[in-house]
């Protein structure tokens, strides 16, 4: 029986393909699915471009890895799928052919599709990064994202204490709240080690224009901003730019420390490894949440390893706060702040759980110090 | 880390008189390349495709053999291939030039893409730039000069192509095949020959100007590289009126509708940053509108140039 079971086992792993055959004998061994801590799993990662793009996709491509090398776990990934119809053909594709269980499309679009597919194949888990999920939602849909504004805020503090010019600037693609979130995090980093530091503030409108982005950047130095973080999908030209010019780089999404081997800073990037707690609860019938964000206490994000001219102190400094942010006694959004307006945002000594969605899913401010404008209507 | 200088206004001006010179150079290249296309009787509406396998060819080339000039070499010899096949496929009898143009377009980026996967990552050497600005304290003035030495060969190149167009043997026969056929064919000169010669010229330098945006500006390949350069440098074509000096002076003028945008919006006027981001692109719309005309053809156009052939 022993030695049945493996070489069953064996067999499904080789006939992944074709998890559904592979379902059958398992049921032929009920003794054997018992014994399994693991059942052997499909997982399917869908990419908007391409998985290695110094950016979101690549983020998510790290993550992937790293479930796969969780016991009993097969990825299967296909890129460049957009956020239409098609998607939708990828993940049918992914759950009857290759007979994937636990899919993970990867882009904010491709949320409605999801949930037009979800009611069909309640067998098969789907997590998506936009923690869209709300009551009603099918129970096999999970939204999860991490807090960027943390890691952020990390850069903007060894942002603030690099600066020679006590300007940095922040490019961003889309005028949305979490952007926002970012960016903020990213000016009250910098403005908590020098408060006179200001952040010009710059959305291209496009969450990738590679030209723009590098147009941006070098007006942006011309006008003496010497550290540039920039929430595109890739930041890879933006950090290029800066390098040639110059100047400090934080990263964004992912570890971006070897484009810029001189001006790099840190980054603020994902953790979506920690989809891999729903493959296993997936995987062994155990208990998920279907809406997850969380921060560095969570272990959601992560700042890259430091750039070489970061001092000693200037490090320790970042990793102190960030030890704040994993126990929370460390609060980011604290009053007496102000927009960029002058409109009063929190009152002295009202205080913003690092956890609180509902005021961070309303940011739609610049808090003060930013040198530009939401571009949204109030 | 230099010392900048706050230079508030003058800011905005350097940075879009630096951005015309950055961003201009895909423009006129291909608007070079189209123009002795489109002398001989052809339209090559793939030119977007060619600038798009330019730019992964020679980036891939450059990462490979750690040359970037032999990368902007292959770049042009990958326009030239495209270039060909253009050619050889419109002379067949009853063949739309137009369709296959959209067809070779959509044909080049999709390969691009496709071989250009392993290209993402690796970051290859760039090329060189001259600075011209080295006599200048302010570090935006020098930036801004750092002018590429492909942005000076067009500036050459323009008015030597428009005094060979005119003076040359080989321009007078390419121009005559665009201008009729049956007078070429009188004259004795083989039209397709000529046509496949002028297509091939054209991506040539249509593979080049793929070339800067990889090698140079932005400078590393990805797949959003190209924002609708190639196009934009055909109708460019047209409001140059097919004469090579005036495509140079039009790319300068695309390259400062592109660099508006970012220069104003890090000034900090950041309303209707849709409206400067679409500002080559209204242009373009706005120059067509303008130089179309029922009533007379445009001066300058080849009498052979017809979309309903």
């Amino acid at each position: 029986m022993l030695t049945d079971s493996k070489l069953t086992r064996r067999q499904i792993l080789l006939g992944s393909g074709n998890i559904i055959a592979a379902g059958s004998l398992m049921a032929l061994f009920p003794a054997l699915e018992a014994s399994a801590a693991a059942k052997p799993i499909t997982v399917g990662f869908i990419y908007v471009g391409p998985r290695n793009d110094y950016g979101w996709n690549q983020a998510h491509a790290v993550g992937a890895k790293k479930i796969a090398r969780l016991e009993g776990v097969k990825l299967i990934e296909q890129e460049n799928v957009p956020e239409t119809v098609e998607v939708e053909k990828v993940m049918e594709g992914m759950i009857r052919q290759d007979g994937a269980k636990v899919v993970f499309p990867t882009s904010f679009g491709y949320w409605p599709h999801i949930l037009k597919l979800a009611r069909n194949y309640p067998d098969v888990l789907f997590v998506h990064i936009g923690a869209l999920w709300k009551e009603g939602d099918p129970k096999n849909t999970i939204g999860y994202r991490g807090y960027m504004e943390e890691p952020h805020y990390l850069c903007g503090v060894a942002a603030g204490h690099m600066t020679k010019t006590g300007k940095v600037g922040f490019i961003g693609s889309k005028p949305l709240y979490f952007i926002f979130n970012n960016l903020n995090g990213f000016i009250l980093g910098a403005r908590s080690v020098n408060p006179n530091i200001t952040c010009q503030v710059v959305i291209t409108g496009d969450w990738n224009n590679p030209v723009r982005e590098a147009e941006v950047t070098n007006s942006l130095i011309d006008q003496g901003v010497d550290v540039m973080v920039a929430n595109v999908d890739s930041a890879k030209v933006v950090i290029e730019n800066s390098e040639r010019r110059g100047i400090y780089s934080c990263g964004y999404h992912t570890d971006l420390s070897e484009l810029a081997p001189k001006g790099f800073l840190t980054g603020a990037e994902w953790n979506w490894a920690a989809g891999a707690a729903f493959v296993k609860a997936w995987q062994t019938g155990g208990q998920y949440p279907n809406l997850l964000r969380g921060g560095f206490r969570q272990d959601m994000v992560a700042i890259s390893p430091f750039g070489k001219v970061v001092p000693e102190d200037v490090r320790a400094k970042v990793l102190k706060i960030r030890q704040g942010f994993m126990d929370d006694t460390f609060k980011l959004y604290k009053g007496p702040l102000r927009d960029n307006e002058g409109n009063v945002i929190l009152k002295d000594g009202q205080v913003i759980a690092n956890d609180d969605n509902k005021f961070k899913l309303g940011v739609n401010f610049l808090v003060e110090g930013a040198i530009g404008k939401t571009g949204l209507k109030k | 880390m230099g010392a900048a200088t706050d230079l508030g206004w003058w800011g905005v001006l350097i940075a879009v008189v630096g951005g015309a010179i950055r961003v201009s150079t895909p423009y006129l290249f291909v608007s070079l390349g189209e123009t002795l296309t489109e002398k001989s009787g052809r339209v090559n509406l793939g030119l977007e495709g060619t600038l798009v396998m330019g730019a992964m060819s020679g980036y891939g080339i450059s990462y490979v053999t750690g040359s970037p000039w032999l990368g902007v070499l292959v770049a042009g010899l990958t326009g030239t291939l495209l270039g060909l096949l253009h050619a050889a496929v419109c002379n067949l009898p009853r063949v739309n030039d137009i369709a296959v143009g959209i067809a070779l377009f959509l044909f080049g980026t999709g390969l691009a893409f496709y071989l250009g996967k392993p290209l993402i990552e690796p970051v290859a050497p760039r090329l060189p730039h001259l600075p011209l600005g080295a006599w200048s304290d302010y570090p935006q003035i020098r930036v801004a000069l750092e002018i590429n030495a492909l942005f000076i060969i067009g500036l050459i190149l323009a008015p030597v192509l428009r005094w060979g167009l005119r003076n040359t043997k080989w321009g007078i026969m390419l121009r005559t095949v665009g201008d009729s056929s049956d007078a070429a064919k009188a004259l004795g000169y083989s039209v397709n020959f000529v046509r496949i010669m002028g297509t091939m010229a054209g991506g040539f330098l249509a593979g080049v100007g793929g070339s800067f945006l990889s090698l140079y500006y932005p400078g590393s390949w990805n797949e959003a590289l190209s924002s609708g350069q190639g196009l934009m440098a055909v109708t460019l074509v047209i409001f140059a009126r097919w004469n090579p000096v005036y495509c140079f002076y039009t790319s300068l003028l695309f390259g400062g509708a592109t660099a508006l945008g970012p220069a104003l919006q890090s000034v900090g006027i950041t309303a209707n940053y849709y409206l400067y981001g679409a500002a080559p692109y209204v242009l373009t719309l706005g120059l067509l509108i303008s130089s179309s005309s029922t009533r007379h053809r445009l001066v300058g156009a080849p009498s052979e140039l017809t979309i309903s052939k």
